[in-house]
């Protein structure tokens, strides 16, 4: 019997490269939803759910699995972990970037200013707290009076 | 005596509150007066079913007897639910709605607290997961509450008299009975008559914001955690089961 043993930054990599399904700019790495491999029986990933009810858990378990098969790992064992509970500040300072960049404001930590994606400016409003997804608020920028999404902080 | 059934039972519990709630919010999908009020309630209804999921999954788990999530939600007869009657009160106008999430999260978010504590890993994993989301829900509904109350006319006297009228299902929330005792006996779990004086205080404060009042003592009704419900129950139940009852063991 031929046994493959991966190594668990190995693996990390390429899980770095699967998207979340809701903000397809974020991988699940900047997700910070990734909480371990184990390689040594099979692979096992440790994933936790952002919220209870996420409709993306299954998902992102299915591409999971997928991304590693591609790459010749057939053994692949999802587990969920829900402690410690997922937060915002799991999302790494490399994906708070790409949301700005995408167009939707990171999660600011304590009382900071929510700053406009587009102009920087923190002269911005709440429009709605609750918006497209459970995890954004609708805001709008006073200066450049562009509407945009708020990653909220949990 | 510590055993693994006390647990089932009480995850169970937890579970009934969490998805029967979760399936009187998916009634109102389509309902919402604006687009943002739609995903808040579809969004708060999903983190609830996601709950019930984690409870049910768990009590299936310390059961040991095989059951899984969907036979808990599908195939146990209304007596075998034992949530708070509050939960499947009907959604009413927006007011008794917003009155009911309000009295229940107000509630809820206390238990949850006290059971992140709990010596039960399980229980406080999924209560630590949970607690992030109902504190959110929370906010969501007590400011809707200030909004009805504190607006017109027609929306105070509207939103006061959903509270006189859902008041009476508040008692059994802060009645322990033996499965309560046992778990904050056995597991650390949740003291109902400290979580009465801290839901008081503050639900008090949100009810002040909202310029309304806090109906005063009065007859309460009972039975939930006993599997004894209102007339509403039953045809909550028949359609959520529906599906499973007519065509058993059918999947997506």
């Amino acid at each position: 019997m031929v046994e493959t043993l991966y190594k668990p930054e190995e693996i990390l990599e390429w899980l770095s490269h699967v998207p979340d399904p809701e903000i397809p700019v974020l991988t699940i790495t900047d997700l910070g939803i990734v909480r371990g491999v184990d390689c040594s029986a099979g692979v096992t990933v440790s994933l936790t759910p952002t919220y209870s009810g996420c409709p993306a858990t299954e998902a992102i378990e299915a591409s999971v699995v997928a991304a590693l098969e591609e790459r010749g790992v057939c053994d692949v064992r999802i587990k969920r972990v829900l402690s410690p509970a997922w937060t915002t500040d799991w999302i790494s300072d490399d994906g708070r970037k790409k949301l700005r960049v995408y167009g939707i404001a990171p999660p600011e930590r304590r009382d900071r200013p929510i700053a406009c994606p587009r102009c920087d400016s923190s002269n911005t409003e709440v429009v709605s707290e609750f918006g497209s997804t459970a995890c954004k608020a609708s805001y709008r920028c006073v200066d450049c009076l562009e509407p945009f999404e708020y990653f909220k902080c949990l | 005596m510590i055993s693994p059934s006390t647990v089932a039972a009480y995850a169970t519990r937890l579970g009934d509150n969490a998805l029967v709630l979760g399936q009187r919010m998916i009634e109102l999908v389509a309902a919402s007066p604006e687009l943002e009020e739609e995903l808040a309630n579809a969004n708060f209804s999903l983190d609830y079913i996601g709950q019930a999921r984690m409870f049910y999954t768990y009590a299936g788990e310390r059961e040991g007897a095989g059951r899984n999530e969907d036979d808990f939600a599908y195939l146990r007869p209304e007596h075998e639910y034992k949530n708070l009657l509050l939960v499947e009160q009907p959604n009413g106008h927006f007011g008794d709605s917003t009155v009911r999430q309000v009295l229940f999260e107000s509630w809820y978010v206390l238990i949850l607290d006290a059971l992140t504590r709990s010596s039960d890993e399980g229980i406080a994993e999924i209560a630590a997961r949970a607690i992030k989301e109902v504190r959110y829900h929370l906010r969501h509904s007590s400011q809707w509450l200030v909004r009805l109350g504190d607006g017109t006319d027609e929306s105070h006297a509207r939103a006061q008299a959903s509270l006189n009228e859902l008041w009476r299902y508040t008692g059994e929330m802060f009645v322990a009975d033996g499965l309560d005792e046992k778990i904050r006996k056995d597991f650390k779990g949740p003291d109902l008559r400290h979580i009465e004086a801290q839901w008081q205080e503050n639900l008090a404060a949100i009810v002040a914001e909202a310029t309304l009042e806090l109906p005063g003592d009065q007859w309460m009704a009972s039975g939930g955690k006993q599997g004894r419900h209102t007339e509403h129950f039953g045809f909550l139940l028949a359609e959520m089961q529906y599906l499973q009852r007519t065509y058993p063991g059918a999947s997506w």
